[in-house]
């Protein structure tokens, strides 16, 4: 690996890092398309900054992005306020509305300046490396990786300082206003913290990809865990591995880096959607097919139960008619009392099926159950 | 440019007629469509479905090397159309919500796509299928032959939501009752994401898969302000969408480097907003008036009552009462001035003094009718 190498790996795995802190709340909190909205309405402030500074490296550009952030956000709550429109139709009319007007105002006003709408639509991650942070001369290493670094550090402070209040906003958002957390202020705050982060990261992976960043690493954990620390760590750790893996599998196919990482998070949230220990498709599937089963046997020896002892046992629990009696396919009766016969609960004796002690046991517990 | 010039433009110029051609039929099919999309709190299922285009786009363009509109049409289609079958099936099969379906697989599938562009960016012969016309569209390079295989597209769909007027309508408002009724819900949703999937395919050469989901929703949210009958909102829809289409090509061509899309999307978000404030019931405006008149009465009746009471607590009943007491029974509420001017109006106050009323004989009246009819309500 070229040095090259390892710092574009670095800040992919950064900005990805970044992205999945926030991102975990988004998910939560059923926000998820107000990343994609952000992420397309931050242009507008790019824009704006940029004419203000005539300056494509100033701060003032990042300032200026996160503020147009927490404006469509509030453009959004005014729209959805006046109850004319429902939520997602508000944010469906938001954010092509400010995008429009960065568009027009790029291709009027700052068509022969280098502010590619696809550059920042699509970034380049290849490039990033070449953009030194050069304090007094020395050179420290790139600055996107600095940028991303810093962004990374805020939000893992936001998390860190009010993670009660995020917790509770988000899980109870009633109880957080009864007991004085202004759920309110958080949500701006938060939406200014994605705002930021999106900003930063868009110029490594294109505004389009940090959807992806923000979204598929804390679905992905969401499969995994039911906590909301272990979330956050998951997330966290997944958007390195997809970036990492994203980063190889463009080196492999000589491809896009940022479409490749977002390629990579869909393969892994696949694997896990069908592997996850609890929710996955597959352990899913199995613990119905063992329910099934265990429903079944339980039905079995309550029948058997119910006419033990009685004249009509003779018919009732004879292997021949069972399948009748419990209207069952054949093949599944069998192979139900082949798995009860193997757990002890019934016995064969003479073509007739007896519960056995611990099966009577069984039975009854069911009943009373 | 006058008028005149701009109609026989508009009829001969082949660049504006076509790029006018092709917004307003975009128009009237995204707003149709958009229509159903809108009132099943879909709105952003656009959105997603326009970036999840993108890999199909590029397939096709790489098994067919061409730029022929109506392969990259279908690629684009069945990639939307994947595209919405896996956010179904992950909001169905997961504790995932929608939400974040729709964004995992639009940035997903987007991002699969850009990869399959750099192989197309490798080819030899770099006729690549353009990047910057399926982001941002490309009204300007629309031709006669997309504006007809757009018209056939969409009249298609058109035809189909006809057809199937009845069982979407029963989809869009009460998916149960159609289920009992032994419709088939599932193949209808199918069916009509499919014909939503076409509209987008249609609009993406114009404006581009970004602001494509806005000729979807905005016609729609325009619409439903003026109407509560789906019929008449469909139709309204495809107005607003084919109106907002033709103004935002013309403008367009009018002032240089005012791209067109973007330029159509700030026409029918103004239609929009001027729905939002004016529509009539709705709108904004009106609302604010109507709270106001309320608050105005309310008031009047507040002081007429106070006058009253007052008045009652007196032998004299012309004994007059200074309107510092008044002010103070109604603390925090001002305006008791405007109220007892408008009194004055209508007869059932009079100023004795400056700044001291007393209630006429109608006035009185009026009132003890008020108190009557509270005490009716009490009860």
């Amino acid at each position: 690996m070229t040095s090259i190498q390892v710092e574009i790996q670095l800040i992919a795995a950064v900005t990805a890092a970044a992205c999945a802190l926030p991102g975990v709340f988004l998910v939560l909190r059923r926000m998820a398309m107000m990343s994609d909205a952000i992420s397309h309405t931050v242009l507008l402030g790019i824009v704006l900054g940029f004419f203000l500074t005539g300056d494509l490296a100033s701060p003032v550009l990042i300032i200026g992005a996160a503020l147009t952030g927490v404006l469509t956000v509030s453009l959004v709550e005014v729209l959805n306020r006046t109850r004319l429109v429902k939520e997602d139709t508000a944010i469906g009319l938001v954010f092509p509305v400010l995008f429009s007007i960065a568009v027009i105002l790029i291709s009027r006003y700052a068509g022969d300046v280098h502010l590619d709408t696809d550059a920042v639509l699509l970034g380049e991650l290849a490039f990033a490396p070449f953009d030194r942070f050069t304090p007094f001369g020395y050179d420290l290493g790139p600055v996107a990786l600095f940028l991303m670094g810093s962004i990374l550090l805020v939000n893992l402070a936001f998390i860190f300082l009010f993670y009660k209040e995020l917790k509770l906003a988000t899980f109870d958002p009633g109880l957080a206003a009864a007991l004085g957390f202004v759920p309110g202020v958080l949500h701006y705050a938060l939406m200014g913290v994605v705002s930021v982060t999106v900003v930063g990261a868009f110029e490594a992976v294109g505004s389009i990809l940090v959807v992806a960043l923000m979204i598929a690493p804390p679905i992905t954990a969401y499969l995994l865990t039911d906590n909301l620390a272990r979330m956050i760590a998951t997330s966290a750790l997944i958007g390195v591995a997809g970036a990492i893996s994203g980063y190889w599998l463009a080196h492999l196919l000589d491809a896009s880096i940022a479409g490749s990482m977002a390629a990579s998070f869909g393969l892994i949230f696949f694997v896990v959607l069908l592997l996850a220990p609890r929710r996955g498709l597959f352990a899913t599937a199995l613990r119905r097919v063992r329910q099934s089963g265990e429903f079944a046997r339980t039905l079995l020896i309550i029948h058997l139960l119910n006419h033990e002892g009685l004249p009509e046992a003779e018919q009732e629990n004879n292997m021949e008619q069972l399948h009748e009696h419990l209207r069952w396919e054949p093949d599944f009766t069998v192979r139900t009392v082949r798995q009860a016969v193997q757990l002890g609960l019934v016995s064969r004796l003479n073509g007739h099926l007896v519960l056995t002690e611990s099966g009577r046991g069984f039975a009854r517990q069911a009943i009373v159950r | 440019m006058d008028i005149g010039t701009l109609l026989h433009d508009l009829i001969f110029d082949y660049t504006l007629r076509t790029v006018a051609l092709g917004a307003g039929v975009l128009g009237i099919v995204s707003g149709a469509l958009g229509s159903f999309a809108v009132l099943r709190r879909q709105s952003l299922l656009g959105d997603a479905m326009s970036h999840a285009a993108l890999p199909g786009i590029v397939i096709s363009f790489l098994i067919t090397r061409s730029k022929a509109p109506l392969p990259l049409m279908l690629g684009a289609l069945v990639a939307g159309w994947l595209g919405t079958l896996a956010i179904m099936s992950i909001v169905r099969t997961t504790r995932i919500k929608y939400d974040s379906a729709l964004g995992f697989v639009l940035s997903v599938f987007f991002g699969a796509g850009l990869m399959l562009l750099t192989f197309v960016q490798r080819l030899p012969d770099a006729r690549q299928a353009g990047l910057d016309t399926f982001l941002f569209g490309q009204a300007a390079a629309l031709l006669q032959r997309d504006v007809i295989t757009m018209s056939i597209l969409g009249g298609a769909a058109i035809c189909i939501l006809a057809l199937f007027w009845k069982e979407f309508k029963l989809l869009s408002f009460d998916i149960e009752f159609g289920a009992s009724v032994g419709f088939p819900m599932r193949l209808l949703d199918i069916l009509l994401t499919t014909l939503i999937v076409v509209a987008i395919v249609i609009g993406l050469q114009a404006v581009g898969v970004v602001l494509m989901s806005a000729m979807l929703v905005a016609p729609a949210a325009a619409a439903r302000q003026w109407t509560d009958r789906l019929g008449l909102m469909v139709a309204i829809s495809a107005a607003f969408g084919s109106l907002a289409g033709v103004v935002g090509a013309v403008m367009s061509s009018m002032v240089p480097r005012l791209s067109t899309g973007p330029t159509i999307v700030l026409c029918i978000s103004a239609v929009v907003l001027f729905s939002l404030l004016l529509a009539p019931n709705r709108g904004l405006v009106w609302n604010w008036a109507r709270h106001q008149r309320n608050r105005r009465k309310l008031r009047l009746e507040a002081v007429l009552s106070d006058l009253y009471v007052l008045a009652s607590q007196h032998e004299d009943q012309d004994h007059s009462h200074s309107i510092a007491v008044l002010k103070a029974m109604n603390r925090g509420q001002g305006g008791v001035k405007r109220s007892l001017d408008e009194m004055e109006a209508r007869g059932w106050a009079r100023q004795v003094q400056p700044q001291e009323w007393v209630l006429t004989s109608s006035g009185r009246e009026e009132a003890s009718r008020l108190h009557q009819d509270q005490e009716e309500v009490e009860r």
